[in-house]
């Protein structure tokens, strides 16, 4: 692309970020934290109720995310989730209900494309990332602590 | 007559006539500032299909069949159909048209498709190479969320920029004669791209090419803002409205009175929640039929400029890091 | 007391997200890597057990959290059997989590239809 192209391309992307509308930043925060913070409630409820029950600090947070998941799947299906995204933003990306909302979602929609090429390959559309970066990046720093340990580090 | 003008664009000696619009939508374009002029507003978002495609399919068919209908014709008697939607390889189209039998060219101009539609259906019209033609283009909220961006029960926030895109489909029969609307001239759009990598802002991807056809038009013509009683895109919808104003002032001329866009007409942005404005092939396509086709078929306004617009990526050009490239494409159309 | 300081914490955690979202134009398939990796790391140098203690669920049911559930399945594997435990820690660790997310979302697919948005 030549420099005139170039230089009016960035001198039109610049004037479009001045003109384009954003929400109220300050707005959007306060939502996402009360959303946010209100989920977190739960998942502090279901782990309290848990550890008083006697359970083991990971078998009470297995049970947390479980619940909160199967909360959110159904949200999902009831088309409410979707709302509560579009008043809390990133408060309904951030908590784990977020990525079973992007599980659940596809697999609803796609069941018209049928089980195996429809829901089977595309269930993990927005949420496959997620595991294939986080399971890589666990793996990576796996590595590295092996490698520390055999080398004396820890 | 010369009929070449310009670098763009054909006035016609034989103008073909619109001699019937037909336009059907989905419950929200229902409750829209229009509502009420739309031939039908289905209440069933799958208007009696399986899935979000076929259903799109059916909007096109029903609009067809009534502007047939309305035209006092037969299906036999319409010799091509120009259609599109935005899904990959216009299946609404091909399984929405097939009953109709008529002879099909597919045809993809993203949002500016009945832009596209109406320019080819005139020239043949025009040219003598038929005595009926049918321009259609739809669009489906579920299909076009679900192929571009993200099934729809995913949860997410919409950015102010973005706009909603419209269920509905709207369809054109032309014809030598016989109508209160004729296509006097068109003005083809080139792809245009300044660049914007920002799929939530279209409004922006587009406006530079709504610029360029409307510029050009004026230019082949010799025409200024004036000239006409409306200049109307087709979605760019409140964001694309001020920067196109603006592309078209830095080259010396004012449309801001003759400006508004198919987007902006179609929803209520207090009361529907549809931030920037009404998107896809079936805004520009239903808002033509249902409100401005009255318009210059009544005579409150003579001479009108119909520029809808489009955005030309596609899910892998954008993941792959591409830019959205725009079209728009210039139908003139006046009372008569 | 602590129903208050994950309400605190975990509300903290979304609105900077939210500056990300807004600031940036980051989608938000990209936003649940950041912050599963970014998770991870924190784990793996020591920062975010004592965070999860003091944020509670806070720390946890964000997306955060399970980056770290996953680094402390890989160091547990690790620790117990050498190599091997690179490759098999991570997903025991989060085995919970994408299971269930996996079944009740296809469960979910048998019962609902998609519906058109509000």
């Amino acid at each position: 692309m030549d420099d005139l192209k170039k230089k009016r391309n960035k001198d039109y992307n610049d004037y479009v970020k001045q003109v384009t509308p954003t929400h109220s930043l300050p707005l959007n925060m306060c939502k996402a934290f009360l959303v946010g913070g209100i989920i977190c409630i739960i998942g502090q409820a279901i782990t309290n109720f848990c550890l008083n029950a006697d359970m083991e600090k990971d078998v009470a947070g297995g049970w947390t995310s479980l619940i909160l998941i199967l909360c959110s799947v159904l949200l999902t299906g009831l088309n409410i989730y979707p709302s509560i995204a579009k008043f809390g933003g990133a408060g309904a990306l951030v908590p784990i209900t977020g990525f079973a909302n992007s599980v659940a979602a596809p697999a609803i929609e796609y069941q018209k494309e049928g089980q195996v090429f429809g829901i089977g390959c595309k269930i993990f559309t927005i949420a496959g990332p997620v595991i294939l970066y986080g399971i890589f990046s666990s793996w990576v720093l796996g590595l590295i602590y092996y490698i520390l340990t055999k080398v004396g580090v820890f | 007559m010369e009929q070449i003008i310009g670098k763009q664009s054909v006035e016609f000696e034989n103008p073909a006539h619109i001699i019937a619009g037909a336009s059907i939508v989905g419950k929200k374009e229902g409750e829209g500032p229009l509502g009420s002029l739309f031939d039908l507003v289905g209440d069933d978002y799958l208007f009696g299909e399986k899935t979000w495609e076929l259903a799109e399919g059916a909007l096109q068919r029903e609009a067809a069949q009534i502007a047939i209908g309305k035209a006092k014709l037969e299906s036999w008697q319409i010799r091509y159909v120009f259609s599109g939607d935005l899904l990959e390889q216009i299946i609404a189209t091909s399984f929405g048209l097939e009953n109709l039998q008529i002879p099909l060219f597919g045809i993809y101009g993203a949002c500016s498709t009945v832009g596209e539609g109406l320019s080819l259906a005139s020239m043949i019209v025009s040219g003598g190479f038929a005595r009926y033609v049918l321009a259609i283009a739809s669009s489906h909220f579920g299909s076009a969320e679900k192929q571009f961006r993200f099934p729809l029960g995913y949860a997410n926030q919409r950015p102010l920029s973005t706009t909603y895109t419209v269920t509905g489909s709207g369809a054109f029969v032309l014809a030598k004669e016989g109508g209160k609307c004729k296509i006097a001239g068109i003005t083809s759009g080139k792809v245009v791209d300044f660049g914007v990598e920002d799929s939530m802002n279209m409004g922006a991807c587009m406006a530079p090419a709504a610029g360029d056809t409307i510029y050009q038009n004026f230019i082949d013509f010799n025409r200024s803002p004036q000239d006409y009683d409306k200049i109307i895109t087709g979605d760019l919808g409140y964001v694309g409205q001020e920067i196109l104003i603006k592309l078209l002032k830095d080259k010396g001329f004012d449309i801001s009175q003759q400006h508004t866009d198919c987007g902006i007409e179609i929803y209520d942005r207090e009361t529907q929640d549809t931030h920037s404005g009404g998107s896809g092939c079936g805004c520009a396509a239903t808002t033509l039929s249902a409100y401005i086709l009255p318009k210059i078929e009544s005579g409150e306004w003579k001479k009108v400029l119909f520029v809808p617009t489009g955005a030309l990526m596609s899910k892998i050009s954008f993941n792959e890091g591409e830019s959205v490239p725009g079209i728009a494409h210039g139908v003139v159309l006046e009372h008569c | 007391m602590d129903y208050i300081i994950s309400f605190l914490v975990g509300g903290a955690i979304c609105a900077l997200i939210q500056i990300l979202m807004e600031k940036t134009k980051l989608m938000p398939g990209r936003i649940m890597v950041i912050l599963v990796c970014t998770g991870a790391i924190l784990g793996a140098i020591g920062v975010f057990e004592p965070f999860a203690e003091f944020g509670k669920a806070g720390a946890t049911v964000p997306l955060l959290g399970f980056g770290n559930l996953l680094w402390k399945g890989v160091k547990a594997a690790v620790d117990e059997a050498g190599f091997i435990g690179i490759f098999q820690g991570g997903f025991k660790a989060s085995a919970v989590g994408i299971s269930s997310a996996l079944v009740f979302g296809y469960l979910s697919s048998l019962i609902f239809k998609p519906k058109m948005k509000k």
